[in-house]
């Protein structure tokens, strides 16, 4: 066996027939780990990287646990069939995929080499040369951007955002994963709509700037790269912005991990709100916008 | 020959349909008389004919005599009852379960009549007629008595057939269309002229084409009565519209089914005459369109070019036919009818798939029969689809939007494994592409086969209790004596065990069908319904004689997930890992895990220990009874029986279970399923047929698993049995592709009597164009992997918040929401209120 299918990673949930998080029926792997704590991750588990114990309709569940990729692309091989007719594949999500960049990037390659499509939701919050290791066997970049305020955003994930922004800027110029924001709409924080116009603005400005940057290598080189997969700069532009409801359906896990769930009384945004944010996005950036994965 | 066009654009519905539902579901439906009254006047008045002609005659007494009706709106006529979805009784088959259910038929929770007391007494008088004169009386006298005793304990039901006629079939609907029964008529005339007083066959051959005759009269004077009522009533329209309509009606009906059908509306009456009188004739249900979008489709062709009809009014007849088809109905045995329950007839109608040469003939036709199911969102036709690989993708895609509807149509059924399935049961391989779906989930033939589908319910999980008491059932010896299962050293002795009880009940099974068959044939063989299906006029019998080309008997099994769960548990904790003994199971079978016993149980069990105790030479008393029963109450509530229970439950759950994908117990279920396949394909029908098994309950898991004690699988006693080929509820926990995988391991072809496969989603899972093409996708990756049938719940608004009401009613009821899975019941109220508004919103995140 290839020594790249023996790295070995945390992980704590395998999801099979995902059809919100990328195109078709797709295999969702959560790593285990994340830089940030946003209040309302409906994944409270996913946070540490320590294997824990949650309690799980009232029985103690033992979260995380220790695999190789040839283990986890034995799973996720097992739904190949439904890959093929969809036009699905592979996603990570987490935690933070990049907590785990081997592994991340080992697992990728592992379903690249095989011919499954790959994805990866992310926050792009690593240095950039992590995330250069990975963009070659990615194919479409699920890219969370929650606020544009460095301040509001510290204040509800524990961080600032300045890195990811940054980070961002970087992925949309490469060209070489496909590229999607995630917008998750949380009352009391960023579901105004200014705020969401904000996050548009940017969506619109790397879109701007990746498809110059794309030109400029294109009159570099004096060839055109594009459909050429993700090995050049095949994929310029953003491709959609996704607006993805609050909703509260970890609540009961924050209960497993006997924490306090500061969102308790934040009711999901109505789809009325949702259609007026999704307008707004569309207007600021020009660009293709959906509610929901 | 060659591709259809189609076109895909969607026609509104007519207020007139809104109309004709209402005024079909305004009230309960109501038992009627007037059949009763009538085939037992005419079986009085020809006691020393054959059969066949009594038959005959009955069924012109009663074409030409019972009440009719035109109802409000109606464009195709032909009603078979006064009271919209009425029914009439068919006493021949069997009586004295109405009788007796009398005075709680209409307040029964399932499929429940009104039957007025003047319905009562008529039914009462014409029924005192037949005794000892039914096809259930006739069969009951042909059954050995082990078979007796084994249908006595449940181990398989039957009561379809014992009870009513038989239906399931496809007829050549397309040879009434063409030349109508005056063309039919003309061919029974003609093959009796050729018939020689001197043939060997000629007394029963004539006698059946005389029959055929007369029930050709028959139906095109029945169509005659509603020429002259729709004339008459014109005469007293006053509203110019309807006048003309009544007036088109009278016309069809005089022309139509007697002669053939020159236009798409005429084909529509013609064929709703047959698909009604095919019903009037005898109690069987499942009397299936098949493929109305083929046969039909040469006259909507013909006036599409003529510029004779628009697409709008072939929606509306369409549509008019799929209410007409919720106004049959039957009624049932009260325990029957939970097991069939929502008043369904199986009117099965399929659409799409490839013609005899393999071509596929997708037309206009099928995507408008998906939009009738959209229209009149009813449970008939029981509608279906066949899907292969040459199917056009928005076809699928229509078809799912019906799926989104959350109305459970329609079906979905595998070309590329049902046609193989059929060949291997000596179909041509014309035929096999040709075929269409009765009732439930059953290919064939049309026109060529008398199936027998539906012949019983077989539940697998019994035999395994009989393993445990050595085939002792309530004290009764029911099944073989196996070997104690104390004694018992491996794991091969276990399963040969259970093999030979399954065995020896298959073995009852096929002599309580062969009787059934048998009192059929002689007591209702049916002239009308088989000068619709070759070759019974050449032949010179009727399908219930052997006058089909194919035949079959396909009893169903269920509970392959259970027993499947079952064995790998006992192997694995047994024998494997020396975790448990079998006599620990023993004990906790017994006593339900220790979670408590109900009355019957305790019955049952204090029956088993007085009969054992009779065998071994004591006298058994009532003291010695009621001191038995106490005991077993006492012992059923020891802790250390609640603790072996307990820790045995706890160590099943740990097993892994069919359903998620794991390649080994896959392979197993494969295996227990053969256990009932297998060993039942040997047998021959009285028809000159064979056996073969369909894997699926209809809704009989849940009334039969309420019979069943508990199994080593970990389900408790009393609860359903699984659904189909479906894993067990709740035992499947990796979402719908890994049960798929799980359930595509089982071998179908062998089955193929058809399996069921039964997925639940909620709606947001089918949200928008995407959630439609990964929803097609599923199902086509599915059949990739050779998969026979599948089809699907949506979880409705309605559902959820029933489920919020009722808990205990939706314990396995599981949602997908937002990524996740969860077991609606145990989230929190406020969660389930946010699951309900995405229901509501669509949302898909």
């Amino acid at each position: 066996m290839e020594t790249y299918r023996q790295t070995k990673g945390r992980i704590f949930d395998i999801q099979k027939f995902s059809i919100h998080d990328g195109d078709g029926i797709r295999t969702i792997v959560f790593l285990k780990g994340c830089v940030l704590r946003c209040r309302w991750c409906c994944n409270p588990e996913s946070q540490e990287y320590a294997i824990q114990t949650m309690k799980v309709l009232g029985e103690p569940k033992i979260i995380g646990q220790d695999v190789t990729v040839d283990e986890v692309m034995k799973t996720v091989e097992q739904d190949r069939p439904y890959y093929y007719r969809s036009g699905g594949g592979l996603t990570l999500s987490g935690g933070e995929s990049l907590c785990q960049p081997e592994f991340t990037r080992d697992l990728l390659r592992a379903a690249k080499e095989n011919g499954i499509n790959t994805a990866m939701e992310s926050m792009a919050c690593a240095k950039y040369e992590v995330i250069e290791s990975i963009l070659p066997y990615l194919d479409h970049y699920l890219l969370d951007i929650k606020h544009m305020n460095p301040e509001k955003h510290k204040e509800f994930t524990g961080r600032s955002n300045e890195l990811m922004l940054e980070n961002a800027r970087k992925i949309a110029c490469s060209g070489q994963a496909r590229l999607s924001i995630r917008i998750p709409v949380i009352p009391t924080f960023n579901d105004g709509e200014e705020e969401i116009r904000a996050i548009a603005r940017y969506a619109k400005e790397l879109d701007e700037e990746s498809r110059g940057a794309g030109r400029h290598k294109a009159g570099n080189s004096g060839t055109s790269h594009l459909g050429m997969g993700n090995s050049g700069t095949g994929h310029l532009g953003i491709e959609k912005i996704h607006l993805l409801p609050y909703h509260r359906l970890g609540q009961d896990k924050y209960d497993g991990l006997d924490r306090e769930y500061l969102m308790k009384d934040i009711i999901p945004p109505s789809a009325g709100q949702m259609e007026r944010l999704k307008k707004a996005a569309e207007q600021e950036s020009g660009l293709v916008c959906q509610i929901g994965g | 020959m060659g591709l259809y066009q189609y076109e895909i654009t969607d026609v509104k519905k007519t207020e007139r349909i809104d109309r004709l539902v209402a005024h079909l579901f305004a009230k309960m439906p109501e038992i009627e008389s007037a059949r009763a009254k009538l085939i037992t006047e005419s079986y009085k008045e020809t006691e020393n004919e054959p059969m066949i002609m009594r038959r005959a005659k009955a069924f012109a007494h009663i074409l030409r005599n019972i009440p009719i009706i035109i109802r409000e709106d109606e464009l195709v006529v032909g009603s078979s009852t006064i009271a919209p979805r009425g029914c009439q009784t068919y006493p021949e088959f069997s009586y004295e379960w109405l009788e007796a259910e009398f005075d709680t038929v209409a307040t029964r929770s399932a499929d429940p009549f009104y039957i007025s007391e003047q319905a009562k007494r008529e039914i009462k008088e014409a029924d005192s007629y037949w005794k000892g004169k039914t096809t259930s009386e006739l069969a009951t006298s042909y059954m050995e008595p082990e078979t007796l005793t084994a249908m006595e304990h449940n181990m398989f039901t039957p009561g379809n057939y014992f009870y009513n006629g038989v239906g399931h079939v496809t007829v050549q609907y397309e040879k009434v269309l063409a030349i109508g029964y005056e063309g039919i008529r003309a061919e029974a005339e003609k093959l009796l002229s050729e018939c020689d007083f001197g043939d060997g066959d000629y007394a029963r051959k004539s006698r059946f084409l005389q029959a055929v005759i007369i029930s050709c009269n028959a139906v095109i004077d029945y169509a005659n009565r509603y020429a002259v009522l729709a004339k008459q009533m014109a005469a007293e329209c006053k509203d110019a519209t309807r006048r003309a309509e009544l007036l088109k009606i009278s016309e069809n009906c005089s022309k139509v089914p007697a002669k053939g059908a020159d236009s798409f509306y005429e084909a529509c009456q013609s064929f709703w005459f047959v698909q009604q009188l095919l019903q009037l004739e005898s109690s069987g249900h499942s009397i299936s369109p098949g493929r109305f979008d083929q046969y039909m489709y040469p006259y909507y062709e013909a006036d599409r070019k003529k510029g004779i009809l628009s697409r709008e009014f072939a929606q509306e007849l369409i549509d008019c036919i799929w209410v007409k088809l919720n106004d049959l109905n039957k009624c049932r045995d009260a325990a029957s009818a939970e097991g069939f329950a929502g008043y369904s007839l199986f009117q099965n109608l399929i659409a799409g798939g490839q013609n005899g040469d393999g071509v596929d003939v997708t037309n206009d036709l099928s995507f408008m029969t998906i939009q009738a199911s959209m229209h009149v969102q009813l449970p008939q036709p029981s509608f279906s689809v066949r899907v292969w690989n040459g199917t056009p993708h928005e076809f699928l895609i229509k078809a799912a939007e019906l799926t989104r509807t959350g109305v459970g149509l329609p079906a979905y059924y595998n070309d590329e494994v049902i046609i193989p399935a059929l060949i291997n049961r000596g179909l041509t391989l014309k035929d096999a592409r040709e075929y269409n779906i009765i009732g439930c989930v059953e290919p064939q033939k049309a026109g060529k086969t008398e199936g027998w589908h539906d012949a019983a319910f077989f539940n697998m999980c019994r035999p395994m209790e009989l393993v445990f008491s050595q085939g002792k059932d309530k004290g009764v010896q029911v099944g073989v004596v196996t070997k104690p299962v104390e004694e018992m050293k491996e794991f091969e002795e276990f399963y040969d065990a259970y093999k030979e009880q399954m065995n020896y009940m298959i073995k009852l099974l096929v002599n309580a069908d062969n009787a059934i068959d048998v009192a059929h044939a002689q007591r209702c063989p049916l002239p009308f319904l088989s000068c619709m299906v070759d070759d019974c006029m050449g032949r010179g019998l009727t399908v219930q004689e052997g006058g089909a080309i194919y035949n079959f008997t396909g009893p169903q099994g269920f509970g392959v997930a259970n027993m499947a769960d079952a064995l790998y548990a006992v192997k694995t904790l047994v024998f494997d890992e020396h975790k448990a003994t079998l006599k620990e199971f023993k004990e906790a079978l017994a006593t339900n895990y220790g979670k408590g016993l109900t009355k019957e149980m305790v019955g049952e069990m204090t029956a088993q220990i007085a009969s054992g105790l009779k065998e071994a030479g004591k006298e058994i008393g009532e003291k010695e009874i009621a001191a038995i029963m106490k005991t077993v109450i006492e012992t059923s509530q020891m802790p250390s029986i609640k603790e072996n229970g307990e820790r045995l439950l706890k160590l099943i759950d740990q097993v892994p279970k069919f359903g998620n994908d794991i390649p080994e117990v896959d392979a197993f279920a494969r295996d227990v399923a053969y256990t009932y396949t297998r060993p039942l394909q040997e047998y021959k029908n009285p028809r000159g047929g064979i056996y073969q098994a369909g894997l699926y309950p209809v809704s009989a898991n849940v009334p039969l698993g309420a019979q069943t004690g508990a199994t080593p699988d970990g389900r408790l006693a009393g609860t359903p049995v699984a659904d189909g080929v479906s894993p067990s509820a709740g035992k499947d926990v990796n979402g719908p592709t890994a049960a798929a995988n799980s359930v595509a391991r089982l071998d179908h072809y062998i089955a193929s009597n058809g399996t069921l496969f039964n997925q639940k989603f909620h709606p947001s899972a089918l949200s928008g164009r995407e959630g439609l093409e990964k929803f097609v996708a599923l199902i086509r990756a599915y059949f990739d992997q050779k998969g026979s049938h599948m089809q699907f719940n949506v979880v409705s608004r309605e559902t959820l918040l029933d489920a919020q009401k009722n808990p205990e009613k939706y314990k396995h009821l599981v949602v997908r929401v937002a990524g996740y899975s969860a077991l609606f019941t145990t989230l929190s109220r406020s969660l389930q209120d946010d699951i309900i508004n995405r229901t509501e919103q669509g949302f898909g995140v």
